[in-house]
């Protein structure tokens, strides 16, 4: 399985992101923004980071580069976009992804492990995952998922709501929620789910020795899902 | 010319700059203070002579890059 992993200027996890799906069995190349086309893929990963020193808006300036218009066609035609972190925002610069990330309700940079839940296994990402609650780790400033009321309907009657904040039991209630973000949301499909942006970082996850193995399990069951 | 614009966070979207500047302006003794919401100015000095023109060149921009519509309106305040 061939993935590519873009970089643009002030990417920073695209190397953590490498070498995850590289240890999950990807055959990974390195995609420089400013290039015009994409390597043949299976899926291509927007990784996290501070593209443009998030000027303007996260993401605004990258959404407009040149391998973008690529990425976007490649999502169009039903190939598997996946954006964390910096690549969430990007995705809904674009327009892949509804919605807007805002500046996190309090304030304050957020860096730690969270616990969130994935119920919606009706996707290429979650399908066969055996569990629902899972640890994952989140450092972000602007993780406050926002939309209108009527993108919000729409979401929901497509059930395109991929992740939300929980506890370590899966509640998702508003107490579990670190950054504001509309209804705890922390991750989100297009309509027709080959989209996936989300805020934490599952490449941070694939070590028991350093981390956990969270990440592992979703890298691992998202491999075979494309095989 | 010289295209002024101004983007604004509409009106229900939660503006957590604008209440801290608002929280510290009432510790400074402004009382009289509703609220306050954050926004952005740009100088934009286009290659163009005729204000309808420039004045449409940044439209374009502002729907197109510098402002987010979801969360965002734009005002072209001045042209000279």
């Amino acid at each position: 399985m061939k993935s590519a992993v873009i970089t643009f200027p002030g990417s920073n996890c695209d190397r953590d992101m490498h070498v995850a799906l590289t240890k999950f069995g990807f055959k990974n190349k390195m995609v420089w923004h400013n290039d015009n086309e994409l390597p043949k893929s299976d899926l291509v990963v927007l990784p996290g980071g501070f593209s443009y020193g998030d000027y303007l808006r996260c993401g605004s300036m990258a959404s407009k580069s040149k391998i973008m218009q690529s990425v976007i066609n490649f999502a169009k035609s039903g190939g598997l976009v996946m954006g964390i972190c910096n690549g969430f925002q990007i995705l809904v610069e674009s327009g892949l992804v509804p919605g807007i990330l805002l500046r996190n309700k309090y304030l304050e940079f957020i860096c730690k492990n969270i616990f969130v839940k994935i119920d919606n296994k009706d996707n290429p990402y979650f399908k066969n995952l055996d569990k629902e609650v899972f640890e994952l780790h989140i450092a972000h400033n602007e993780g406050n998922y926002f939309c209108t009321n009527d993108q919000l309907k729409e979401i929901e009657d497509n059930n395109q709501v991929a992740i939300y904040y929980c506890n370590d039991n899966g509640k998702t209630e508003e107490k579990y929620n670190p950054n504001g973000s509309l209804k705890n949301i922390a991750g989100i499909f297009n309509k027709e789910k080959n989209v996936l942006g989300m805020m934490p970082h599952p490449e941070r996850m694939i070590d028991q020795s350093l981390s956990g193995e969270d990440g592992s399990l979703f890298f691992k069951n998202l491999i075979n899902n494309i095989k | 010319m010289k295209v002024s614009a101004i983007i604004t966070l509409k009106k229900d979207v939660l503006d957590p700059q604008g209440k801290v500047i608002h929280q510290t302006l009432d510790g400074m003794g402004f009382k009289d203070v509703n609220e306050v919401r954050q926004g952005k100015y740009f100088e934009i000095d286009v290659k163009e002579n005729d204000p309808k023109k420039a004045q449409k060149i940044v439209e374009d921009m502002c729907n197109k890059l510098l402002a987010n519509l979801v969360i965002e309106n734009y005002k072209i305040i001045e042209i000279q």
